[in-house]
């Protein structure tokens, strides 16, 4: 477990020698990213000229929002050496039983959303932080168990159609300024506000602490379960902000809505340089992890290929993707 | 462990009868693997509420019961072989889907002989696609949660370019080894073929060099490194016999539902995980055995007919099967707490 002192040597090293271009990707491997997407974005563009424009990117920022913020929770969790497997499922129920609730008025029926990711996050964050639940274990029974009760739920309510109230539409969908994506409105502060948390407060420092040893962190007196269930509640309430967004977006709750979620959430953080096994990453590497991830999806969608051939080559690039990341910073 | 249940039986020394020996033994068992007891008494007491609420009880429901709980169990044992090794697998779901489809899209138009050979062919395939996974997990190191979960969305694709929408189709002396009845009506096949099935291929596995190697470096993968075990290579052989169960629940699912359906599978992997978890086998590695998630898939397949026999939604029974796996695993936890108390 050397892990931390690694960087420091290599930044050390890079600085004493010059430093090669590996040795700068290895330490800033957020240059490595943003070069990646920039590559990305020209490879489409040298293949299909005329594909990138001003549209083309507010559409790239309007997909991403909702799977940035996804992953936000998800880099919260995944930083104290946790994971979180019902955001998915909490995303879809958020979105479902905001719809179902749109006849009591927006602002209602967005509390009623949240709500469901502020339950469940409270559960997850109980069992992981105070009974000492393995993280996949619990967030596995609670994604199942949101899962079941939705679907009982939508039996009972067959006969009020979920609507989505036109504030949601809106806010996942429309633009301003000509062409500024409303989800950013909500992803930015979002964005800001967690950063600055990691970066510059004592909970930041807190959680990189427990994320790379709880047991040296509960013996100097740190209450670890505290951080731990903050931790999850943020994640079920930023995955149930997401729902909202997403379904705005696609203006239908369904019930495998968010589904598709929960892998690219993953993956956005792991090749965003934050380690599963807690303690290392941050929130920068993940934005650039889920905007490589959008600009991936549209590439393959211009490709024009079916659904599976898609599914297949976006699983594959994210391995190739994870695999180099693992490989470079290891 | 074992020195601290030592030191307690020689504070409590007692004239050795054979009797007080054998509550020792079972004691001990006990604590090594409580699923051992537990399990057999979680089933028989579901077995007994389902006749309970359902007098009318007969050998169909048990034939459905088995069927029902048919790939459940592979996929449980795929998952258990995994998670005893310190792993975890989250493809297993899609590869049953891949197998699934492979089945149902060859055998449509084949004979009985011929759909046997094929079930084979989709056995290796099944273990290739298993080595394959391992290998990625292996070479990548990505963690495996991240890998598996990654290869299981690449297999469910690969599964739906094999077969675009739920068809196909097998002989019907195919389906009935795994519909049908042996003997009498109250040994159904599925029955008889997952004892088989795990007979053939867990048996001689556990008590093969592999087998010890598994729970070696599930319990301890640095004491089992330097204890010579090739952590890779064993790493990679559990990834094999996950993958190959996972083709004998893909064939399983093809017997049952006499179809194949890309998108059947994915249910597969998390409820399989929560058998293994019910089934008393520790995520953390190294600790539990086939019986309790075997097992564990036959409660997991009871509670939503008995739910459908109460009368309530039927989609209860995930509610439960997560509260279940939650709660099972926080006991685990207690227990552990209170072991090392000791």
């Amino acid at each position: 477990m050397t892990e931390p002192a690694k960087p420091v040597f290599s930044r050390l090293g890079a600085a004493v020698t010059g430093g090669g271009l590996l040795s700068l990707l290895r330490t800033r491997t957020i240059v490595a990213l943003i070069i990646l997407l920039f590559a990305l974005v020209a490879g489409i563009e040298l293949t299909r000229p005329g594909t990138v424009n001003a549209l083309w990117a507010s559409n790239m920022l309007l997909f991403a929002a909702p799977l940035g913020i996804v992953a936000a929770g998800q880099t919260l969790v995944m930083l104290t050496g946790g994971i979180d497997l019902s955001v998915a499922s909490v995303a879809t129920a958020s979105a479902y039983l905001m719809a179902t609730h749109s006849g009591l008025g927006v602002a209602p029926a967005i509390f009623y959303g949240l709500g469901v990711g502020f339950v469940v996050g409270i559960i997850n964050g109980i069992g992981v932080a105070l009974l000492r639940v393995q993280p996949l274990v619990m967030t596995l029974g609670t994604g199942l168990m949101t899962e079941g009760l939705l679907v009982v739920y939508s039996q009972k309510k067959m006969a009020e159609a979920p609507r989505v109230p036109q504030f949601i539409e809106d806010l996942g969908a429309g633009k301003f300024l000509g062409g500024i994506p409303n989800d950013l409105i909500v992803w930015v502060p979002i964005a800001i506000i967690l950063i600055f948390v990691l970066r510059r407060t004592g909970y930041g420092r807190l959680i990189y602490a427990v994320g790379d040893n709880s047991k040296a962190c509960s013996l100097a007196g740190i209450r670890v379960w505290r951080i731990l269930l903050v931790n999850y509640v943020t994640c079920g309430l930023l995955a149930a902000a997401a729902g909202l967004i997403i379904v705005g977006g696609t203006d239908s709750a369904e019930l495998r809505l968010a589904e598709v979620y929960l892998l690219p959430s993953v993956a956005a953080v792991i090749i965003g340089g934050t380690s599963i096994f807690g303690g290392r990453g941050g929130y920068s590497g993940t934005i650039i992890g889920a905007l490589i991830l959008t600009v991936l999806n549209s590439i393959l969608t211009l490709l024009d290929v079916p659904e599976s051939v898609r599914q297949i080559l976006y699983g594959a690039i994210i391995l190739v993707l994870a695999a180099a990341y693992t490989r470079l910073t290891d | 462990m074992t020195t601290s249940s030592e030191g307690k039986s020689s504070v409590t020394a007692v004239p050795a009868s054979s009797n007080m020996r054998l509550a020792k033994r079972l004691r001990r068992w006990l604590r090594r693997d409580p699923s051992l007891f537990f399990m057999p008494a979680l089933l028989i007491v579901s077995l007994a509420i389902t006749v309970a609420v359902h007098p009318q009880f007969s050998d169909f429901d048990l034939q459905s019961l088995a069927m029902g709980a048919l790939p459940l169990a592979f996929a449980a044992a795929a998952q258990t072989l995994v998670v005893i090794s310190g792993g975890i697998d989250l493809s297993i779901g899609s590869v049953m889907a891949v197998t699934n489809v492979l089945a149902a899209s060859a055998m449509e138009k084949a004979s009985f002989e011929q759909s046997l050979l094929l079930a084979v062919a989709v056995l290796v395939a099944g273990a290739v696609i298993g080595a394959l996974n391992g290998l990625i997990v292996i070479i990548s190191r990505i963690p495996d949660v991240v890998a598996t979960l990654t290869t299981g969305f690449i297999w469910g694709g690969v599964a739906l370019v094999i077969l675009e929408k739920p068809g196909g189709g097998a002989p019907q002396e195919f389906l009935n080894l795994g519909t049908g009845t042996l003997f009498t009506p109250w040994l159904p096949n599925a029955l008889v073929l997952l004892v088989v099935a795990v007979c053939v291929i867990w048996i001689p596995l556990r008590r093969s060099k592999l087998g010890l190697q598994l729970y070696a470096i599930g319990s301890d993968r640095i004491a089992a490194f330097r204890s010579g075990v090739n952590i890779d290579r064993t790493r990679f052989g559990a990834y094999i016999f996950s993958g190959l169960f996972s083709a004998v629940g893909g064939l399983g699912l093809t017997m049952t539902t006499g179809i194949g359906a890309p998108l059947a599978g994915v249910y597969y992997t998390l409820s399989g995980l929560a058998a293994v978890v019910v089934g008393g086998v520790s995520l953390a590695g190294g600790r539990g055995g086939m019986l309790g998630p075997l097992m564990a898939a036959f409660v997991l397949t009871l509670i939503p007919t008995d739910l459908i026999f109460l009368n309530i939604d039927p989609n209860f029974g995930q509610v439960i099967q997560g509260t279940l796996i939650v709660v099972i695993v926080m006991i685990g936890g207690f227990m552990d707490m209170e072991r090392n108390r000791k």
